[in-house]
């Protein structure tokens, strides 16, 4: 298994990925936000952080990048694609996501260890969906603009399609999510985003491993 | 007369008139514009530390394991396989006084650039805050916007925020302390220092363009006392742009691992004037810089002020001629700025240039070194200098005594700040805030960790300058005993009042002499500090503030022991040569009774002791280690338990045997104890040469139980927990 982690400048745990990749059985490099060519790479992580400053609005600018082009066809083509906060906003920003992330209730950067609740598995086959066990995971999240917003409509249709992926477990919504909405997929189960980091959970020192078990399920999506 | 006494520029630059004079004479003339707003600048106390150098050379700076001492960008040590530990702790008090938001996020900018020029990756962010009591409208506002200036910085720049100390005291109300330090990590053969080297050599300015924003900013607004108008100042406090940071970091970390640098500088205070001409100072050479060449925000900007611009986001580099191409092109690939700006000289001397016309021309010597250093004129004030207020109600019982300590600013839990900061981006934070005594980073690349922890109680140096200054050292290394980690080396930033008065210059030169001799004593080297004077508002001085950084190395980061209890029927001893007094304490300061005095601490007795929790956090014995530090013993098994959600039955009897009253006991504060958690039969095998263990009790039940005669108490843990997680309603809600 061969993952590419998209880098911007201003992306941050692009090198926590990477780690994670590797300690998930894989091998990972580097993609250089000006890169266009995917053809090594079985999986991509789009990463936290500020890409290109986010001063805009977050992940706004980091979509017209000619990798995230590069994302976009690769996701087409059925590509596994997990968007990790930042990359989360970036993936919805570029239309592979639904939804928007807005500024947390709190209007405060909120950085703390939580519990999200595995969603239930989709209709359909094949997909992620089916790859991700049903039971929580302690896994840490960290952002400022992390509120998961969509018209009422596609709440509904996310939910009867199986596509919300993650809820926060009740009582540990960190910033005013609709229904407690903490990542979502895409129709066709290839793309995954989420707020909370699940690199920053793949080591018994920095307290969870279950960070794994995601980056495991968006390596079995390839299938 | 050269000038009319009615206009003296110099003295609106803050130069006295022996200052002006002693210029002329070394430039065997009058300074023009450029030159003067130059030797301004360099002559402050912020850059020339005219009223503290000779105090500092008293600090021990040697030790085996020094890599940089004072003088770089920041100091360094090794820490084995080829990698070092660079760190800084740097002062921006009175930008974040005036702008609280912009000064914090430069401040936490500042110290970041320090530590990369050095070559060192920045893994990790601790910072010293200090603001009024929170029931000020100002000090609730400098709070907010300094913790969203750090985390707009630190988060954005993806470097973590570890650790850090925050205390609230009227003192500081109008003149808050906010100090960042920064840890970076380095591979030995990949540092460079900041000296110009190689004539001919050319100077490239990278990062950010120079604008007007922060002219005299750090180095004018550090220089003197805050007072009415400063609003007015706003347009010297400089504007952060963490992504600009972002990619200057990782641009200039690039071109050191290339190779492709002769020396790296960051510009802070004073901005080009101070880069250019230390960096041609430590390599015993000139410069020549062409103004005309800076790549400017505004066209129209005179030269003085491209020379003293505090732009934030810039560098300044030295490189060999035929490298300058190679340099420019990893800029390009970063999207950040370059422009060969000048070239080193053999005419040891500053020239600025625009284009042909030469705007300033000073020896390097003057401008550097030649600002004279004055020997203070301490005077010890007679009697408390400051306030008092009570706010504990006379007729508190223990148990409601305790909740008012825990509940105090500068005691509860700092959740609701630390939370607002990213903690664990780039996935060494082996333990977050609050869950242990010292923040703990793995450093896999040399199969090692390191510890760090940050303090000092400006209260308490108040009380007794040297005494609370020997006990802000011992506390840092208490902490990193609670980790299990073995001191390396330190840093601090002196915060005190304006040094010409006598008071502030006493608590000066006294802090400093208990900073040198506890260092000597612990065996621990001064690698690199910074001073912060001036730190007065209308009603006087802050309390006198060494904030003191210390980094200490330890084998297994996942052997640090927790800060709090861990199960049920484990006992609890206290360890140390702990003579807990009223003097100085939180309980005094509740009671509007402070005053001078504070026991000087046995420092050998407290290193005996850290020693010993040291070796039993390495050797795994231990199931929790806490320092007892704000609030006394009663707080430190308060905060053990809370942590855990497990209660205690203690009986301070032993403690009382030494002498304390249940008072002291309870709530008494100093240096050298350590509430630990364990096998009875293991804490008690810890006894040894000159450290003592108390048995006091056992861990369980759902109350916080401490039997100290008269002054018996019982608290439900649900009620120590709310009082101890208060900080949000009175930040959120106040009164």
């Amino acid at each position: 298994m061969r993952w590419g982690v998209v880098q911007f400048p201003g992306s941050c745990d692009e090198r926590d990925a990477l780690r994670a990749c590797e300690l998930s059985d894989g091998e990972a490099r580097l993609v250089w936000h000006e890169e266009r060519d995917l053809d090594d790479v079985d999986a991509v992580v789009v990463p936290g952080g500020f890409s290109y400053g986010d001063y805009l609005r977050a992940g706004a600018i980091a979509r017209f990048s000619p990798a995230m082009g590069a994302v976009a066809e690769f996701a087409a083509a059925g590509g596994p694609v997990l968007g990790i906060c930042n990359g989360f906003q970036v993936l919805c920003e570029a239309g592979l996501l639904p939804g928007a992330l807005l500024v947390n209730e709190s209007m405060r950067f909120t950085c703390r260890q939580l519990e999200l609740q595995v969603a239930a598995l989709s209709p359909q086959e094949g997909g992620q969906s089916s790859n991700l066990p049903d039971e929580r995971l302690s896994i840490p999240a960290k952002h400022g603009e992390g509120r998961y917003w969509a018209p009422e409509e596609t709440l509904d249709a996310l939910e009867a399609n199986g596509q919300v992926a993650f809820h926060y477990a009740p009582g540990q919504n960190p910033n005013g999510s609709a229904r407690d909405i903490a990542g979502v997929r895409n129709e066709a189960g290839n793309v995954l985003g989420l707020m909370p980091h699940p690199e920053h959970a793949v080591d018994p020192m920095t307290g969870s491993t279950d960070g794994l078990k995601v980056f495991e399920a968006v390596a079995g999506a390839r299938a | 007369m050269s000038a009319p006494a009615a206009f003296s520029p110099h003295r609106e630059l803050g130069l006295t008139d022996a200052e002006f004079e002693l210029i002329c004479e070394q430039l065997g003339r009058e300074p023009n514009g450029v030159e003067l707003a130059m030797f301004s600048l360099l002559w402050s106390e912020h850059c020339a530390y005219k009223h503290s150098r000779k105090l500092l050379r008293r600090l021990p700076t040697e030790g085996e394991r020094v890599v940089m001492g004072p003088g770089e960008n920041a100091g360094a040590v090794d820490i084995g396989g080829g990698w070092a530990v660079a760190f800084k702790v740097e002062s921006h008090n009175h930008p974040s006084a005036v702008e609280p938001f912009e000064g914090a996020a430069t401040g936490v900018g500042g110290i970041l650039r320090d530590v990369f020029a050095l070559g060192a990756r920045p893994i990790a962010i601790l910072d010293s805050l200090r603001f009024g009591e929170l029931d000020s409208l100002r000090s609730r506002h400098l709070l907010d916007g300094a913790v969203r200036g750090i985390g707009h910085y630190g988060n954005s720049i993806g470097v973590p925020t570890v650790g850090g100390e925050i205390y609230f005291e009227a003192p500081y109300e109008h003149n808050c302390l906010v100090n960042a330090m920064c840890v970076g990590l380095a591979k030995r053969d990949e540092m460079v220092r900041a000296a110009a080297a190689g004539v001919g050599n050319a100077i490239v300015l990278m990062g950010a363009s120079t604008g007007r924003d922060g002219i005299g900013g750090a180095s004018v607004l550090a220089s003197a006392e805050l007072g009415e108008g400063d609003e007015a100042k706003r347009p010297t406090v400089q504007i952060g742009d963490p992504f600009e940071e972002s990619k200057l970091l990782e641009c200039c970390l690039e071109l050191l691992a290339k190779g492709l640098l002769v020396s790296l500088q960051d510009l802070g205070a004073a901005g080009l004037t101070s880069s250019a001409s230390e960096m041609a100072a430590a390599g015993g050479v000139g410069v020549d810089i062409d103004v005309a060449r800076v790549p400017l925000r505004e066209a129209d900007m005179e030269p003085f002020e491209i020379m003293v611009s505090e732009s934030q986001e810039r560098m300044l580099a030295v490189v060999e001629p035929a490298k300058v191409g190679e340099v420019i092109a990893v800029c390009e690939k970063w999207q950040t700025g370059a422009a060969e700006i000048g070239a080193v000289a053999d005419h040891g001397l500053v020239r600025v240039l625009r284009g042909d016309e030469v705007a300033g021309e000073m020896p390097v010597a003057a401008l550097v070194d030649g600002c004279p250093l004055y020997d203070l004129e301490p005077a010890e004030p007679e009697g408390w200098i400051y306030g008092n207020r009570a706010t504990l109600s006379p007729g508190a019982d223990a148990g409601e005594t305790l909740l008012a300590l825990l509940a105090a600013p500068s005691v509860a839990s700092k959740r609701w700040v630390f939370e607002q900061y990213d903690s664990i981006v780039g996935s060494r934070t082996a333990r977050r805030p609050e869950t242990a005594d010292a923040a703990v980073l793995a450093i896999p690349e040399a199969e090692t960790a390191i510890a760090v922890s940050i303090d000092g109680n400006g209260r308490r140096v108040a009380c007794n300058p040297y005494a609370g200054t020997v006990e802000a050292v011992l506390e840092c290394a208490q902490n990193l005993a609670c980790a299990g980690a073995e001191p390396l080396g330190l840093t601090n930033c002196l915060n005190f009042g304006n040094p010409e008065k006598p008071a502030p210059a006493w608590q000066l030169d006294r802090s400093v002499q208990g900073l040198a001799d506890a260092c000597e004593a612990l065996g621990v080297p001064v690698v690199g500090g910074n001073v912060s004077l001036y730190n007065e508002g209308p009603e006087g001085p802050i309390y006198p503030t060494p904030v003191v950084g210390m980094v200490g190395e330890l084998p297994d980061p996942e052997a640090t022991a927790p800060s709090s209890f861990v199960a049920e029927g484990d006992a609890i001893a206290l360890l140390g040569p702990f003579e807990p007094g009223l003097e100085g304490s939180e309980l005094t300061k509740q009671r509007g009774e402070l005053g001078p005095g504070l026991p000087q601490p046995d420092v050998a007795a407290v290193a005996a002791a850290c020693e010993a929790v040291r070796e039993a956090v390495r050797a795994g014995v231990l199931a929790c280690a806490h320092d007892v530090s704000d609030g006394g013993l009663a707080c430190a098994l308060a905060e053990c338990a809370i942590g855990a959600g497990l209660g205690c039955q203690v009986d301070l009897q032993h403690l009382r045997e030494r002498g304390c009253s249940p008072e002291e006991a309870l709530f008494g504060e100093g240096a050298g104890g350590f509430v630990l958690s364990g096998t009875r039969e293991q804490l008690e095998a810890l006894a040894g040469e000159g450290v003592e263990v108390l048995y006091l009790g056992k861990v369980g039940g759902g109350a916080i139980e401490i039997a100290a005669g008269d002054r018996s108490l019982s608290l439900d843990l649900a009620d120590a927990e709310r009082a101890w997680r208060s900080l949000p309603e009175q930040i959120e809600t106040p009164n």
